[in-house]
């Protein structure tokens, strides 16, 4: 009986951080633009050192790192 | 000897054929200096990615001229309604750029801070062909961003409805939230009902049941609050109207469904229908967001503000120039306009030649020459040299403008018509209404103690949302098909308004034309290459249409010096080459007596007294026109309304038959009444048109299509944007429209079967949970089924034709 109660609430504490993730991932405006993200990953950087050093611009610098 | 055509070298830059000319650079041939100067510019920041990316991607600098166009941007009031966020030291400002294409525009536009060092970043939104710029506002100013993004080769779009703030698209995320927390619940009470779906209803009697179903009550909360909150706005919006829409049924479902299962869960008699209701709610919501899709870079309620300059040459009294926006020209100012710049108010010619070209407000294709002292109208380009101009109107009071003040931009599209959807809506519930009705007097009779669970349970099966479903999903996949054709319809309803019309309407300049193209063919004796270089110098020397349809027809040859240039407008030119003295134009103005070609206008030559030939210049219609109209002509009442002169009248009587009705010389005004008059006599409309002149008429219709070559071009507002060379398929897709009703009554039907077997529960007041909880994901999945396969089954038909026409049908994602 207890067991469910620990497991209920463990698997709504899941789903309820899955219900977050995804609003996070709305708000961060992930769904918006689909397309550009893809071709910009495929870039090569020459040289990463002189370009867009914005903290601001959070996908970019995700790209820099990978590049 | 008139079809040598040179060795072929295309441009580095644009791809394009560089003729017999090209301009070599950096061991590099480009077409012309503009293409020149963007390869250089980028060359000199060391940004060459930019072309081993991809072949050629430039855009054709040919046609851009720009001289102190983006003064205005150094304008403050200008400036605070363009820049989204600024602070000490840093803004944002984000362009519409319609010339990127291609992943090298991506690359050389997200690379704007290697050319200039004031910009931080720039960041593409390729689907809203947008750049995102990041500057600091001490080092670069907006304007040269703007002057760099022209350099090389991403002229900004910035027009009056960038200043107005409904340019201003804003992405709605508010449905998203409204999905994924309704998605979390349904999915989770789902998962707490189980042990009740399989406990035969005896699960709630134990206490774990009663935490469960507490639990679900909790979850169910937000649903019913947030996630179904707009089904009771657009209820009680309909209410108060006095209309009422599919959503009022629902709601009550909704709210009846809610009351019984708290009613339920706090008196301890049952589990409710919670998973029902979150599911339903659910469904819906994805139904109608599948149904919404926008296309983000395209724009469907542009009016003349996205036409018009955003800055004009005001010159000052002291006889200094001053750029300002447009909308700070006030009667009796003077303004500067240069050539290819459009007239932004009705003015007065006050100094140079005017040649205005109004092809893009009436169709006419022959520009207009005014003498001073005459007033000429917004709306055209000049064509001609610099013009000095006092204004009599200002720009929202001008003649063109007016056209917008019609009633038919005032009232919303959507509220013209109101679609079947809520008719059939309200029809069902009054049935189910009186099954619930019948069933509590039957029950009243024989077991007074079952009425409340048998009128609520008929309540909750009542809900129309098997039709909101059926709806939702057969127009979210029929808009999807469409798109693949290049029809981009602007919402749901223009499918049915366009499956409910009995009347087409053409425009003919753009529409079923060729814009800019016409076909030139030479009769008569063979010119020598003298000749005809003679003959193309003259040509040269004018800027009628006709003339410079010769000119591009004829091949390169040097120029030949001549003298007494002398020309007749409308009729024809002449002048003394050497010894020769050659003439050209009408048989008119050459005195000749000749029947006119069949179609077109002919151009005759005539050398020292003695005809050599002629040449015939038509317009070219676009392809499949004859296969179109004959398809259309079975079943729809079919117009043309022409802005241009009625040279054509022959020609298009033959294609389109004698039952149709040619008009000429049209103004928007006129267009709009004419789609008025059809309209009265109780016919729905379709009009296709291109340009501005008939954006009247493309409002007034019930469902306008813009016919455009280029998507991202400008084009009027409308209901669906369409591709001009997939015009052969035209016909079938306006029949394909015409089934969306079909498919939504076969999924209702379909529907309606799964609404029996729960009703026959309902009517015994032995809805248990479960059964609810099995049919409704059933009934919504089947629905969903059907309508996706029958709108891509029903689209066999476009396929093939689209095969036939050789037109790739390709998702392209707007």
């Amino acid at each position: 009986m207890s067991a469910i109660i620990i497991l209920v609430s463990a698997s709504l504490l899941v789903a309820l951080g899955f219900l977050a993730a995804f609003i996070w991932s709305v708000k961060s405006g992930q769904y918006e633009d689909d397309y550009t993200p893809a071709i910009r990953m495929l870039f090569d950087e020459k040289q990463s050192t002189n370009t867009n050093t914005n903290n601001s611009n959070r996908r970019n610098d995700g790209q820099q790192q990978e590049s | 000897m008139l079809t040598a055509t040179p060795a072929e070298t295309s441009c580095y830059h644009c791809g394009e054929n560089c003729q017999n000319h090209p301009i070599p650079f950096d061991e590099k041939s480009f077409c012309c200096e503009g293409c020149k100067t963007v390869y250089s510019i980028i060359n000199k920041v060391d940004l060459c990615d930019y072309y081993s990316l991809n072949h050629s991607p430039g855009v054709n600098q040919k046609h851009i001229n720009n001289t102190g166009k983006y003064a205005v941007l150094d304008d403050q009031t200008v400036q605070e309604k363009l820049i989204k966020f600024k602070d000490a030291t840093i803004s944002h400002v984000t362009f519409y750029t319609p010339q990127m294409h291609c992943s090298s525009c991506i690359w050389l536009l997200e690379h704007l801070g290697k050319i200039n060092a004031g910009i931080l970043s720039s960041q593409v939104n390729f689907l809203k062909k947008e750049v995102t710029v990041v500057y600091q506002h001490d080092k670069v100013s907006l304007r040269t961003i703007a002057e760099i993004l022209t350099s090389v080769g991403y002229e900004p779009h910035i027009s009056l409805n960038d200043l107005s703030d409904k340019g201003l698209k804003k992405y709605n995320r508010t449905r998203i939230f409204k999905i994924g927390v309704a998605g979390f619940a349904f999915g989770n009470i789902m998962m707490l009902s189980f042990p009740e779906y399989f406990s035969g209803g005896h699960f709630e009697q134990q206490q774990l049941g009663r935490l469960f179903s507490w639990l679900n009550l909790v979850l169910a909360l937000p649903v019913f609050f947030y996630s179904a909150s707009e089904f009771y706005i657009s209820a009680w919006a309909g209410l108060k109207q006095k209309f009422l829409n599919i959503d009022a049924p629902i709601v009550l479902a909704i709210v009846i469904t809610f009351g019984r299962s708290v009613y339920e869960i706090l008196t301890q008699t049952g589990a409710g229908y919670l998973d029902s209701m979150s599911g339903i709610v659910f469904f819906m919501l994805v139904g109608r967001f599948f149904q919404d899709k926008t296309y983000s870079s395209l724009t469907f309620n542009r009016d003349y503000t996205s036409y018009f300059p955003l800055g004009v040459t005001r010159l000052e009294e002291d006889g200094s120039e001053k750029q300002v926006p447009v909308s700070d020209i006030h009667q009796g100012d003077r303004i500067k306009v240069l050539s290819g710049e459009i007239i932004p108010a009705d003015a007065i010619l006050f100094m140079g030649k005017a040649q205005i070209d109004y092809s893009f407000v009436t169709g006419e294709s022959i520009p207009v020459d005014k003498q001073i002292g005459e007033i000429i109208y917004a709306g055209g380009r000049q064509t001609g040299g610099a013009l000095e101009l006092e204004v009599v109107r200002e720009v929202s009071q001008s003649y063109l403008t007016q056209l917008w003040n019609n009633d038919a931009f005032r009232n919303e599209r959507e509220e013209k018509k109101v679609s079947f959807i809520h008719r059939l809506a309200r029809q069902f519930t009054w049935v189910l209404f009186s099954i619930a009705i019948a069933s509590a007097i039957y029950w009243s009779i024989h077991d007074p103690t079952r009425v409340w669970s048998a009128v609520t349970a008929v309540l909750i099966v009542a809900c129309p949302c098997a039709l909101l479903l059926s709806a939702t999903f057969t127009n979210g996949s029929m808009l999807r098909m469409l798109q693949k054709f290049g029809f981009y319809a602007r919402n749901a309803n223009v499918i049915e308004r366009i499956g409910d019309a009995d009347s087409i309407v053409f425009d003919k300049t753009g529409t079923i034309t060729v814009q800019q193209h016409a076909d030139v063919s030479y009769e008569g004796q063979s010119l020598t290459p003298q000749q005809a270089a003679m003959v193309r110098t003259l040509a040269a020397q004018s800027s009628h249409p006709l003339s410079r349809a010769v000119v591009t027809y004829l091949p390169m040859y040097t120029r030949v010096p001549f003298s007494s240039f002398k020309e007749i407008k409308g009729a024809g030119i002449e002048a003394c080459f050497d010894k020769q003295n050659v003439r050209m134009g009408s048989p008119g103005f050459l005195g000749l007596s000749v029947t006119a070609p069949e179609k077109g206008s002919a151009i005759y030559i005539e050398a020292n007294g003695r005809i050599l030939g002629r040449f015939s210049v038509s317009t070219v219609y676009r392809e499949h026109l004859n296969a179109v109209i004959n398809n259309l002509k079975s079943d729809f009442g079919i117009s043309v309304l022409s802005g241009d002169n009625a040279a054509e009248r022959r020609h298009l009587n033959s294609v389109f038959g004698n039952d149709a009705t040619l008009q000429f010389n049209c103004t928007p005004h006129e267009k709009l009444e004419f789609i008025q008059a059809l309209q009265q006599s109780g016919h729905k409309v379709i009009m296709t048109g291109d340009g501005l002149n008939d954006a009247g008429a493309l409002q007034q219709s019930d469902a306008g299509i813009a016919i455009t070559d280029n998507v991202n071009n400008f084009s009027p507002a409308c209901d669906v944007i369409f591709e001009g060379k997939n015009f052969g398929i035209l016909p079938e897709l306006i029949r394909y429209c015409r089934k969306e009703k079909t498919i939504i009554a076969g999924s209702f039907i379909i529907s309606i079967l799964y609404n029996f077997v729960g009703l026959w529960f309902a009517v015994q007041g032995a809805l248990e949970p479960v059964i609810a909880a099995i049919l409704m994901p059933i009934s919504s999945v089947s629905i969903v089924a059907f309508t996706t396969s029958m709108s891509s089954l029903l689209a066999r038909k476009l396929k093939t034709k689209a095969k036939e026409l050789n037109i790739n049908a390709s998702y392209d994602e707007r």
